[in-house]
């Protein structure tokens, strides 16, 4: 598989990922190659396998239905970029 | 000091021949005096350290301290310390003051631990060579220029070189056992849901798995014992009772039979690596085990399939850093996506990026089934090899790493190249199996490492079977020059 | 030409857990910002997920309700976008292994009409948070509360012909969720959410493309917002034109719908299993003890008040149409000891007096006891029916209870016969005209003639003697 320029873009738009005009060539050659490596998976026959998402077979624990957590909005928000009355701030969102 | 094992250690403590504050003390200053030069730790704690020691001295005197009281170790980076930076290796996590502990934090505090600071890795553990990270590179202790591996580097920098007791370390496709063998120490991968992963921040959920890194396999028993149990913070921890990991180390191993894959033999194998890991392999006929030449078949698909699965939970994972709760974020975005594109286009390095992309790829309409379906069924492929494998041995052995610590910068501009130091222990993340790696012969004065891969939770018959080579041999005790 | 609406409803109910889906913080509406959003729901570096024991059991029971397949195995799936709502980056929700699987429903469209309707999944999955658009100098303010509590999403098939329908169909499912307990069906708090996938297509023709409908907080919104989409496409297409794929948003102000975003890109949510949660595996066991505790469904409870109370198909759907109003019906009948009279009661003064103060069931005034209680005294003939609707009124202003006003009014009853004789008595001699009239009427005009008289002897015993035997005595009396 070889990425094009605008794969690239297409992908790291995605992802939210700037990537600068110049770095384009590069970051596309570089996926690429790496494409180029996973696609040694092409030679297994894996008809009828089931795919694995999970090491162990261990299946959901459920936790019971009570509240633990207590309020840590200071602490949580003294680490935040940009807050305001208790709210995270980021630029106008418009629907 | 810096030479003796946790148990000589907590004996001295003990004893009375030194207090923790002193042992901490020691430590410190050999952080201040070697750090940088190695740039091993990001993180230097040593207000909280000495306070941490003090209180340990008062526990050992009031009696009935746990075995670790008082004893100076390391976090890899990627482990949330509360109140403490916690940069993942990144600068996105630069100004990240972790509100919480990791699971595996706090229980080493119940412990006693002196937490002597958090070390350098590659960035969101992603790297086999530490030249990741935002940070910069860290120096092999055995040869300056050297990379140390990777991703948990720093640690095992810091470890080889004395700069802590033992460390922390996590490892999604080698990055406990691949460092350990570049630094000449001995580390752990514990079976996938050992270790909680509470708090140990994410790369690929379903591969990542903390460990303890150490000089020698009696002190990887103590910490593993620390580190290891069930904790409800996580759906993938393993409800199983936790093992003496201390108490078989001394059992006889004679009639072990030792599964040695042939495709990890030969190949792209260093002759002198593979000379090294035979005579190991020797000492361990000398101690009665029986070899058994078997197979992997799958081997060489590990590599593929991991660049399929960790870059597809990876990009996933990192999703949560978009600079509006924490981490970086962008100077004065003109509107949401640009805050997003910016912030994580500053905050995140190449070779993240590189992952996310690819993952998304993967993932992405069109491309999911043959890729991420792919890689899952190939996945189940190869720990199938594994599962047939231990039908017939108890561990496997094999070399850890293709070749000795390379030189910073050698394999920095291909990606690929970089990726296929990992084929001996990628699968074994794929697979869940614990791994370890112990040092072994060198090979021109670079530490070589010996992996030992296990059945499902069976880390005390790895821990055993290491310490018996360790009590026969010294090639663990070696220590770098300039680091006496 | 004949157009065909074709409609299918995703209806997101919030769970009544105490706490989140994945983590321990509490789901309570109307906290202060961000106060209830631990670690977990901010999506903070490291931590993990943990699946709320009660939130599964409620969509099982949503499932064995409606009679549908249960997913034995269930699988958690990451749905990826960037949101600011949104803290992970990800949405934890079900894709390829729903926890309920199909299922059914009926809704009645006219008296004795019905239609079923499929239900093709319903799934778990964890909310957003809000974002305030409110003035931040220009930003958007994110409150992270609401992120991770949980939803059940129940997708339809698109088996509705109609606005009626669609809303028989979500008056239904509301119904349902609110009966078995799962959910408290407040839409105005954002608690049950509809979203409308409508499209029109030339009768027996082929499924024409849909948009998607949102913020449709009512029932009459969503009644609107689809009439005014159908009517739309229709225009669009009749000239000429092509309806596009897309998310409308329904503005009441305006009454019309209009595209939320004009993104040509169309989503790549990227859905893969969740690594850090692990497959749900559901025992017979648990499956078993939901289906045999069981709450009582609305049919069931319609039929069981038609048969039981002996009430009408009309009397006993109202009473039934929500779980509290039933409850309370059964309770006040039961104190009472007569069922009629208590459905005429709580369908007639109980709810126009709640209808005319603006509350709800839960806040009003007079519980079901106490009314129950003030209908006892009917039925033992303490009271009147007519002064019960005094009493009732001084209850409802919150003077005490039935007795107690009874008592410091002076209302009781005059069943003592020579008291009422008296009163028949002194009625007759003071209209000796009437009497003459009476008498001399033919027996058709008679019983309205009598009613002069009995109310009369109410209005003088104000309203306490007994109405059967001053009836009774008048006749007696005139005859
Ligand atoms: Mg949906
Ligand atoms: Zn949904």
């Amino acid at each position: 598989m070889s990425l094009e320029r605008s794969d690239v873009e297409k992908i790291a738009h995605l992802a939210r990922l700037a990537v600068s005009e110049d770095e384009l060539e590069a970051v596309a050659s570089d996926l690429s190659n790496i494409l180029n490596l996973v696609e040694q998976m092409d030679a297994a026959d894996t008809e009828g396998v089931i795919p694995m998402a999970h090491p162990l077979h261990m299946t959901q624990r459920l936790r019971e239905d009570a509240v633990t957590e207590q309020n840590k909005r200071e602490q949580f928000q003294s680490i935040a970029p940009l807050t305001e009355e208790g709210l995270y701030l980021v630029p106008r969102v418009i629907e | 000091m810096h030479n003796k094992t946790i148990s000589e250690l907590a004996q001295g403590l003990r004893a009375g021949d030194f207090s923790s504050v002193e042992l901490t003390q020691t430590y410190l200053d050999r952080v201040a005096r070697f750090n940088p030069q190695l740039n091993s730790y990001i993180t230097i704690c040593e207000a909280t350290a000495l306070q941490a020691a003090a209180l340990a001295d008062q526990q050992i005197s009031d009696g009935d301290a746990p075995l670790l009281t008082g004893i100076p170790i390391a976090h890899k980076d990627i482990f949330c310390t509360d109140g403490v930076k916690t940069s993942c290796g990144s600068k996105m996590l630069d100004n990240f003051i972790a509100p919480y502990d990791a699971h595996v934090v706090s229980l080493f505090k119940q412990a006693g631990a002196v937490m002597l600071g958090k070390t350098n890795m590659d960035e969101f553990a992603m790297g086999s060579s530490n030249e990741n990270s935002f940070y910069g590179p860290v120096h092999n202790p055995w040869k300056s220029g050297a990379v140390p591996g990777g991703s948990s580097g720093g640690s095992a920098a810091a470890v080889a070189a004395g700069l802590c007791v033992a460390a922390t370390g996590t490892d999604t496709g080698g990055s406990i056992r691949q460092p350990a063998a570049f630094c000449g120490i001995t580390g752990l991968k514990p079976t996938y849901g050992r270790v909680s992963r509470y708090g140990m921040i994410a790369f690929a959920s379903s591969l990542d798995q903390g460990g303890p890194m150490a000089r020698t396999a009696e002190d990887a028993a103590a910490m593993l014992q620390v580190m290891a149990g069930f904790d409800t913070r996580d759906s993938t921890s393993a409800e199983q009772p936790v093992p003496d990991y201390t108490a078989g180390l001394n059992d006889d191993i004679a009639g072990l039979r030792i599964g040695v894959p042939r495709e990890y033999l030969g190949g792209g194998l260093d002759p002198a690596i593979e000379a090294s890991i035979q005579l190991a392999l020797a000492e361990y006929k000398r101690l009665g085990a029986e070899l058994v030449e078997i197979s992997l078949p799958n081997t060489e698909l590990g590599v593929p399939t991991y660049y399929v699965v960790a870059p597809a939970e990876c990009s996933s994972n990192l999703s949560r850093f978009d600079g509006v709760r924490f981490g970086h974020r962008c100077s004065e975005p003109k509107d949401l996506e640009d805050l997003y594109k910016r912030s994580r286009g500053e905050g995140f390095g190449a070779e993240v990026k590189r992952r996310i992309m690819v993952g998304t790829y993967a993932l992405s309409a069109g491309y999911y089934d043959a890729y991420y379906l792919k890689a899952q069924k190939i996945r189940h492929l190869i720990s199938d090899d594994f599962r047939d494998a231990f039908k017939q041995v108890d561990v496997i052995m094999g070399p850890t790493a293709p070749s000795t610590a390379f030189g910073i910068g050698e394999k920095a501009d291909d990606p690929v190249t970089m990726y296929l130091s990992d084929i001996y222990t990628i699968a074994v993340n794929l697979a869940g199996l614990p791994g370890m790696s112990i040092p072994v012969q060198p090979v021109d004065g670079m530490p070589v490492g010996l992996q030992l891969i296990g059945n499902y939770f069976e880390e005390a018959k790895l821990l055993n079977v290491a310490h018996r080579l360790q009590q026969v041999t010294d090639w663990h005790s070696a220590t770098p020059a300039g680091f006496e | 030409m004949q157009w065909e609406t074709v409609i299918g409803l995703e209806i997101h109910a919030q769970l009544a857990t105490k706490s989140k889906i994945f983590s321990g913080a509490a789901t309570a509406f109307g906290s202060e910002p961000n106060t209830q959003a631990c670690n977990v729901d901010l999506g903070m570096p490291g931590v993990l997920p943990v699946l709320n024991k009660a939130a599964v059991r409620m969509a099982v029971t949503f499932g064995v309700a409606i009679d549908a397949e249960i997913g034995q195995r269930s699988v958690f799936a990451r749905k990826n976008y960037f949101y600011p709502d949104l803290p992970k980056g990800y949405q934890i929700s079900q894709f390829e292994l729903p926890i309920v699987g199909k299922g059914e429903v009926e809704i009645e469209l006219d008296r004795g009409v019905h239609k079923p309707v499929g239900v093709t999944r319903a799934h778990l999955e964890e909310d957003a948070g809000k974002s305030l658009h409110e003035d931040f100098h220009g930003m958007t303010g994110v409150d992270l509360n609401r992120a991770g509590t949980p939803l059940l999403e129940i997708v339809s098939e698109p088996d509705m012909r109609s606005a009626k329908e669609a809303v028989a169909y979500a008056k239904k499912i509301h119904q349902i969720v609110q009966y078995l307990g799962i959910c408290d069906g407040n839409m105005q708090e954002g608690s049950f959410r509809c979203d409308a996938n409508v499209s029109v297509r030339p009768v027996g023709g082929p499924l024409g493309t849909r948009a998607e409908l949102k913020n449709l907080n009512s029932f009459r919104f969503l009644e609107r917002a689809i009439n005014i989409e159908v009517e739309r496409q229709i225009d669009l297409l009749e000239a000429g034109g092509k309806v596009v794929q897309e998310t409308r948003l329904y503005d009441a102000d305006n009454d019309e719908t209009r595209s939320m975003r004009s993104k040509e890109e169309a989503n790549d949510y990227r859905y893969f299993p969740d690594p850090d949660l692990l497959p749900v595996e559901l025992d017979e066991g648990l499956i078993e003890s939901i289906r045999t505790s069981m709450p009582e469904l609305p049919d069931a409870k319609r039929a069981r008040f038609s048969a039981d109370y002996g009430l009408s198909e009309y009397d006993a759907e109202v009473l039934t149409s929500s779980k509290s109003l039933a409850d309370y019906y059964e309770q006040a009948a039961k104190v009472a000891g007569d069922a009629k009279m208590a459905a005429n009661w709580v369908m007639g003064e109980f709810s126009g007096a709640l209808n005319k103060a603006g509350l709800t069931l839960e806040q009003s005034p007079v519980d079901a006891d106490a009314l129950g209680g003030m209908l006892l005294r009917i039925v033992d003939k303490t009271i009147s029916g007519k002064i019960a609707k005094q009493v009732f009124e001084s209850m409802w202003a919150g003077e005490g209870g039935a007795d107690q006003i009874i008592e410091a009014k002076g209302l009781k009853q005059i069943t003592d016969v020579g008291a009422i004789e008296a009163v028949v008595d002194g009625v007759l001699q003071a209209n000796p005209g009437q009497v003459e009239n009476y008498r001399n009427a033919d027996e058709k005009k008679r019983p309205k003639m009598l009613g002069f008289f009995v109310g009369q002897v109410m209005k003088q015993s104000k309203g306490k003697a007994n109405p059967q035997q001053v009836n009774e005595l008048l006749l007696k009396k005139l005859d």
